[in-house]
């Protein structure tokens, strides 16, 4: 079972220098979005020094790299919860009640969306469609796909994440 | 078999059809296919998998269990099929882990096919009812999704073994322009949404000079409310990817680009597989059967743009940029990516491609109606009984993809509408039920084909909430590089927001639909062009809907939650029951005098779990619009 590991900034550059870039040949501008994927799998987020790091390597300039990170809504900047909940919001969703859902998970978790809990716990985001509309309501969290859910089943998710499935989020597989 | 011109790739192809055949020969052993896509995992295939296996090791350790991809009846999943010898294969579904652990005790043990849980079997037969007795089986065509669900996505030799590749062995004996033509005779359109001429996109693509061409394969589905890219990469890749080396040799491309969108995992995961076992089969690569021909594929990931399905948009991604539509023409098919000549396709067009190079245009021609040939597929989603997956022949109308394949609408409701494709379609009421599904009829109607994704509205949705909906998605994902787009359906938004709210008169009416022709005709590219398609189509079928919001304060589908409320009726109310209690995420329900359940409206957040759970017996609660009288 994997630990979450939190590392530091320093150790955090060093993985994106010394184990991430170099398996991008030769540099071209258009590895950056499979880099910046590539990041974020390891780290479940992008660092600012790292994002330098990446436009010294891909030799872009750090503000075309920093636009075209914050245009996808993929990627984050700031590191998520060790359970990351995302609440799909497609038509379907939206049709069968997944706002209520949504806010059933703010409501209990005492955070907006895209906030971490204090603890660091957990994460809440919403997705625009994670295309399994027929069993809409969805929500996932981590890797579990939760269909046909309700504002009351979210307790029980929480529960479950805390006991069974507890802080064993991995630390790179979680974020595909 | 199929003569090749080529004698290089005919000894090739011939020596690849024994090493498969050789595979499969042999005793026939007990085998379970079961249906591990995205959808089936949402319903628990994972643990389902987890029992036929702990089952198998101990009671039947000779068959053998393999995860294909989906069917497309979403409805029944986790679905299998078990194919034990002396008997037909059968489906079955829903298999819960009790249910697994039957089949393999009860049916691979001792003969019991256990038929309380089969779909039926899935040849005719003597012995077992066939699922081609059930009417969704009888109206669909299946062509793209030919082999979804039946093959493992992550073993080539199972889709050759099918069919697959004769039509890549075929074009490779052709001339590239005769395979062009080949499509274009067959009257293939593009899968995508638009319906532009696929074989016309192929030569267009062609005739423009250069040595470096690409291809790409368009898998961004961004829609909300639709699967089908996604069912058909975790499904059958193979088609895709077959697809795509013919429209390579086609147009002169030795390079091809799978883009995925970031939130379909399993789908990347599956198409990466197949292309390395194509790789091993020399069915991708260099030297393609032998023929001399090159063709590589590169997987692309989204991430979560879903203007990028926008074919410049599309590029600009491909090509490490942000992803923002440019002026067209120059189309890509002129300059693409890196200003190369680039073919775009979407995956749909692609797998259709393949089965007609493999079958012939005359066959693919007599399927459609006389504008639009072939299939389509759709992803049935919503207030319907059996969700799903469907292939049917363009020209089926809207009634027989709700009523015959999808069961109709659930708990007696009453259809209200259809919404096709996504925010750039529209929503087609009730009334029209009998238009044919096709490009032109669709159009006519004031909605798209879009890419296939069909979201069923009944009695109980609210247009004005749904195309609310559809333009905050726009909203938030346009690009903003135009203004109409960025600002105008910003406009309409604030708009849309107030009349869910009761809020609105008749200037921000024609406000907003001045703004929704005005984005129309401004916007840049096919998002903000479509965007106000939801609003249009809303506003032309169910205009008194928008009226009783603002004039009234009352939503009349009683839907909108600013103007709703939730009561328990005192007299219907059974004193022993508790349900609404329990399905209560804020504990607003609590019993009263006599054990009769009241809602505190202080504490309800109107997400209607009592509703809808509160046991049809009973039918306590109930829902009122406007608020504040009626209900009582």
């Amino acid at each position: 079972m994997d630990k979450f590991v939190v590392l530091n900034p320093e150790e955090e550059l060093r993985l994106i220098r010394e184990e991430i870039l170099p398996g991008f040949q030769p540099p071209e501008p258009r590895f950056l979005l499979p880099v910046l994927h590539e990041i974020q799998a390891r780290l479940r987020y992008l660092p600012l020094e790292g994002l330098r790091a990446v436009s010294e390597y891909l030799g872009l300039s750090a503000a075309a790299v920093w636009g075209v990170a914050t245009f996808y809504p993929q990627f984050r900047f700031a590191p998520p919860g060790q359970n990351q909940v995302r609440v799909c919001l497609g038509t379907t969703c939206h049709i069968k009640g997944g706002e209520a859902i949504l806010e059933s998970w703010e409501r209990e978790l005492k955070i907006k969306t895209d906030e971490t809990t204090p603890d660091r716990l957990f994460s809440l985001e919403r997705v625009a469609c994670v295309g399994c509309c027929s069993l809409a309501p969805i929500m996932t969290v981590n890797d579990s796909i939760v269909g046909k859910s309700s504002p009351i089943s979210v307790k029980g998710e929480i529960l479950k994440a805390k006991t069974v499935r507890g802080p064993k989020t991995q630390t790179n597989s979680n974020d595909q | 078999m199929k003569k090749n011109n080529n004698s290089g790739s005919q000894k090739a192809w011939e020596q690849l059809q024994k090493r498969t055949n050789r595979e499969i020969s042999g005793k026939p052993v007990p085998e379970i296919r079961l249906g591990t896509a995205t959808c089936g995992r949402a319903s628990g295939a994972l643990e389902t998998l987890a029992a036929f296996r702990e089952e198998i090791t101990r009671s039947a350790p000779a068959a053998r269990l393999l995860e294909v991809g989906c069917v497309g009846h979403c409805y029944a999943e986790p679905i299998a099929v078990v194919a034990n010898p002396g008997f037909p294969p059968i489906l079955y579904g829903p298999v819960t882990p009790g249910v697994a652990r039957r089949l393999v005790r009860d049916f691979l043990g001792e003969g019991d096919p256990c038929l309380e849980f089969a779909l039926g079997a899935v040849e005719e037969n003597e012995k077992i009812p066939s699922v081609f007795e059930l009417p969704r089986f009888r109206m669909e065509k299946k062509i793209i999704l030919e082999h979804a669900g039946w093959i493992d996505p992550a073993r080539g030799e199972e889709y050759l073994l099918r069919g697959g590749y004769r039509g890549l062995f075929r074009a490779l004996g052709m001339d590239p322009r005769d395979v062009i033509r080949e499509v274009k005779a067959a009257g293939l359109r593009g899968l995508g949404g638009a319906g532009f001429p696929a074989g016309e996109k192929w030569e267009i693509c062609r005739a423009f000079p250069g040595k470096t061409k690409y291809v790409v394969g368009n898998g961004d589905e961004g829609d909300p409310g639709a699967f089908m890219d996604r069912a058909l990469l975790e499904s059958d890749p193979f088609s895709v990817l077959e697809g795509m080396t013919i429209a390579g040799y086609a147009v002169g491309s030795h390079r091809g680009f799978l883009y995925v969108r970031a939130e379909y995992p399993l789908a990347l995961e599956r198409a990466r597989t197949a292309m390395e076992s194509l790789r091993g089969l020399g069915l991708l690569g260099k030297n393609i059967l032998n023929s001399g021909f090159d063709f590589e594929v590169e997987l692309a990931r989204g991430a979560g743009a879903f203007i990028c399905g926008e074919s410049t948009a599309l590029a600009a991604a491909l090509e490490g940029k942000r992803g923002m539509p440019r002026v067209r023409p120059p189309e890509l098919a002129e300059k693409g990516l890196w200003g190369k000549p680039t073919l775009l396709n979407n995956l749909k067009t692609l797998a259709a491609a393949a089965r007609i190079l493999d079958q012939g245009s005359p066959w693919f021609r007599s399927l459609g109606t006389s504008r639009s040939k072939g299939t389509a597929v759709f992803s049935l989603a919503g207030k319907i009984h059996n969700t799903g997956l469907i292939e049917v022949p363009l020209g089926t109308t809207l009634r027989e993809v709700v009523d015959t394949a999808g069961g109709g609408v659930p708990k007696k409701k009453a259809l209200k509408a259809v919404q096709i494709g996504g925010p750039s379609g529209g929503c087609l009421p009730a009334g029209l039920a009998d238009t044919p599904v096709d490009f032109d009829s669709l159009k006519e109607a004031g909605s798209i084909m879009g890419s296939g994704g069909m979201v069923i509205l009944d009695e109980d949705d609210c247009m004005v909430r749904t195309a609310r909906f559809f333009l905050d998605f726009i909203q938030k994902e346009s690009c903003g590089k135009c203004a109409p787009c960025r600002i105008g359906t910003y406009q309409m938004l604030k708009i849309l927001d107030g009349l869910t709210r009761g809020k609105g008169s008749d200037a921000e009416m024609k406000i907003l639909e001045e703004l929704a022709l005005e984005v129309q005709q401004g916007s840049l590219c096919g998002l903000g062009k479509t965007a106000p398609n939801p609003v249009l189509s809303t506003l032309r079928y169910f205009r008194e809907e928008y009226e009783a919001h603002y004039r009234e304060g009352r939503c009349p589908a009683r839907s909108c939650r600013d103007l709703i409320a939730f009561y328990i009726i005192p007299e219907k109310c059974s004193r022993a029951c508790e349900v609404c209690v329990g399905a209560c995420p804020v504990e607003a329900i609590a019993a009263g005098a006599k054990g009769i359940k009241v809602i505190d409206q202080e504490k309800c957040v109107k997400c209607g779990s009592c509703y809808q759970d509160c046991p049809i017996e009973f039918q306590a609660v109930i829902k009122v619009s406007p608020p504040k009288t009626g209900g009582k």
